[in-house]
């Protein structure tokens, strides 16, 4: 439907497109259900779990320590925005699940939870093979409290309440589940290129 | 609050091994039983989909300089609750699109009509749209309810705190009203509502009326910029101060609902929580952009 008297902005020229729906955002918005938690990186871990079984944990200096990964990517918000050329640094997931000795991907579905209680959920293979970090630094510096520092996980090509800020443990299972946003209506894989905002799309 | 029961139901399903009385559960009673508790949840928490549905502009009215008003008359527009938003997609002649979220400001009252307030953000895409062109009788795509834990109903209790800054007071007046007309003795209330100048406060006189005739409700402004003369009121940006004041009155939040720029909602979160509320008593959420 066509929306009367409605043309849109000048559409700026993108060396890339944005995913329908989306809209360039040159600032840095904030989406989240609570306050920003406050992390004591002396008491901090994370810790990939399958089932009840902890496969490996790191403190704040071992995952320090591990070969760091660098992405520049486009980010993609449900709430509308998209933010292009970002740049992140981390450790991969394949790069913790080597350090724990783990040569399979324990569950073909993963939860991410974090300081907060925040979850959500996702196929194993979308953070595999370089797809996804345990990010600790954004454009050069240690990642802002508000936008999930010191540590978050980081998906790009999936919506970014699906890169769980402030996260502690990854967990692997058999079956998928939803996680916080999935529970209410968010889509439970979440491709912003085939726009699955709410459940059903 | 549901993100904790969500966190923590993967750990203490993860038991499996020893039972209380020292038997050992088998791995396939394990399994089974998660297979069952995950299949019962996804039963339990399936949402519907939510289909675009055209709206019609029933009326639209001004509130501030900056803000108007729209009745979006939605048949069959399921039943939301306060706090909850809408997403609007406009459609240009050549097919480009644009989504943005609003708010919805009215009380679920079953009218068929939903109100949502829109602030005009002058070098923005959608708003001035509502501004400048919307008129009575135009049709609107949108689709909703939407929005989780961002919302009051009266069976949640209180004591209840809002704090808005700027267009942040919108799902907070939803909430307002709605507790004004349920059932009962409303549950006691403070709003926290914090504007550039008295000119920029949406729905000030249906806040002065609750105020008046509401003795179970607190009203707190704070103007940051500009004060009109014999002003007495607050006259800056909300701090821990002006919170422990409302608290004061109010009583110790059983909930509190944080809505505005992300700087307001960080900072305010941030002092709640400070002020030893339970973190997940506060609910948030971020409007716009960085905001700072
Ligand atoms: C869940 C949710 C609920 C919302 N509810 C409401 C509501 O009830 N009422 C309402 O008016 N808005 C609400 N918003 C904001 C709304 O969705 C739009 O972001 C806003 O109307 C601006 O859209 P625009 O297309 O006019 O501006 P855009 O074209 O998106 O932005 C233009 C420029 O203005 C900046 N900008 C965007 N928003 C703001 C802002 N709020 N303040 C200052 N600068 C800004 C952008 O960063 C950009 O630089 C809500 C947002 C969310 C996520």
């Amino acid at each position: 439907m066509v929306s009367r008297g409605f043309f849109g902005r000048k559409r700026p020229q993108l060396s890339r497109p944005i995913p329908p729906g989306q809209y360039l955002e040159d600032g840095f918005p904030v989406l989240s259900a609570g306050p920003t938690p406050r992390v004591d990186l002396a008491k901090w871990d994370l810790v990939i779990e399958a089932g009840n079984e902890t496969l490996g944990r790191w403190n704040w200096e071992e995952l320090q320590a591990l070969p760091a990964t660098e992405m520049h990517v486009d980010i993609h918000c449900v709430t509308k925005w998209s933010k292009q050329d970002t740049d992140w640094r981390g450790v991969t997931i394949d790069t913790l699940l080597e350090s724990a000795g783990v040569t399979d991907p324990p569950g073909d579905y993963l939860m991410a939870s974090c300081d907060g209680g925040y979850t959500t959920n996702m196929p194993a293979e979308d953070v595999l093979d370089g797809k996804a970090l345990i990010a600790y630094e954004y454009d050069g510096d240690p990642i802002e409290p508000a936008h999930g520092g010191p540590v978050r996980l980081f998906v790009p090509h999936l919506y970014f309440w699906k890169s769980a800020k402030w996260i502690r443990s990854l967990r692997f299972m058999d079956d998928d589940a939803p996680g916080f946003w999935e529970a209410y209506g968010y889509h439970m894989y979440g491709d912003p290129w085939k726009e699955q905002r709410y459940s059903g799309d | 609050m549901a993100i904790t029961c969500t966190a923590t139901r993967g750990k203490s399903s993860g038991t499996a091994g020893t039972r209380p009385d020292g038997t050992r559960q088998s791995r396939t009673d394990y399994r089974q039983l998660r297979f069952r508790l995950s299949h019962l949840k996804q039963l339990a928490v399936k949402p519907p989909t939510l289909e675009w549905q055209t709206a019609t502009v029933d009326r639209v009215w001004v509130e501030t300089s900056r803000v108007k008003s729209f009745r979006l008359a939605v048949p069959g527009f399921g039943r939301f609750k306060p706090g909850q938003h809408v997403d609007v997609r406009l459609t240009a002649p050549d097919g480009y699109q644009a989504q943005r979220s609003y708010s919805i400001a009215s009380a679920p009252d079953g009218a068929g009509t939903i109100d949502i307030t829109v602030e005009l953000i002058e070098d923005g895409e959608v708003s001035p749209y509502f501004h400048e062109v919307v008129r009575e009788g135009d049709r609107i795509e949108l689709r909703g309810p939407i929005g989780g834990p961002f919302t009051w109903t009266a069976e949640r209790g209180g004591p209840l705190l809002l704090a808005g800054g700027g267009s942040g007071v919108v799902p907070l007046m939803s909430m307002l009203r709605h507790r004004t007309t349920s059932a009962g003795e409303p549950v006691r209330a403070a709003l926290l509502y914090s504007s550039r100048a008295l000119d920029d406060v949406i729905y000030m006189d249906e806040l002065d009326a609750i105020s008046a005739s509401d003795p179970r409700f607190d009203l707190t402004l704070t103007l940051t910029r500009n004060r009109p003369p014999g002003w007495t009121g607050k006259t800056r940006r909300v701090d821990a101060r002006m919170l422990r004041d409302v608290m004061e009155r109010l009583g110790r939040p059983a909930l509190s609902y944080v809505c505005g720029p992300t700087a307001f909602v960080e900072t305010v979160a941030g002092m709640l929580v400070d002020e030893g509320l339970p973190p997940d008593t506060i609910m948030t959420e971020r409007f716009g952009p960085s905001g700072t």
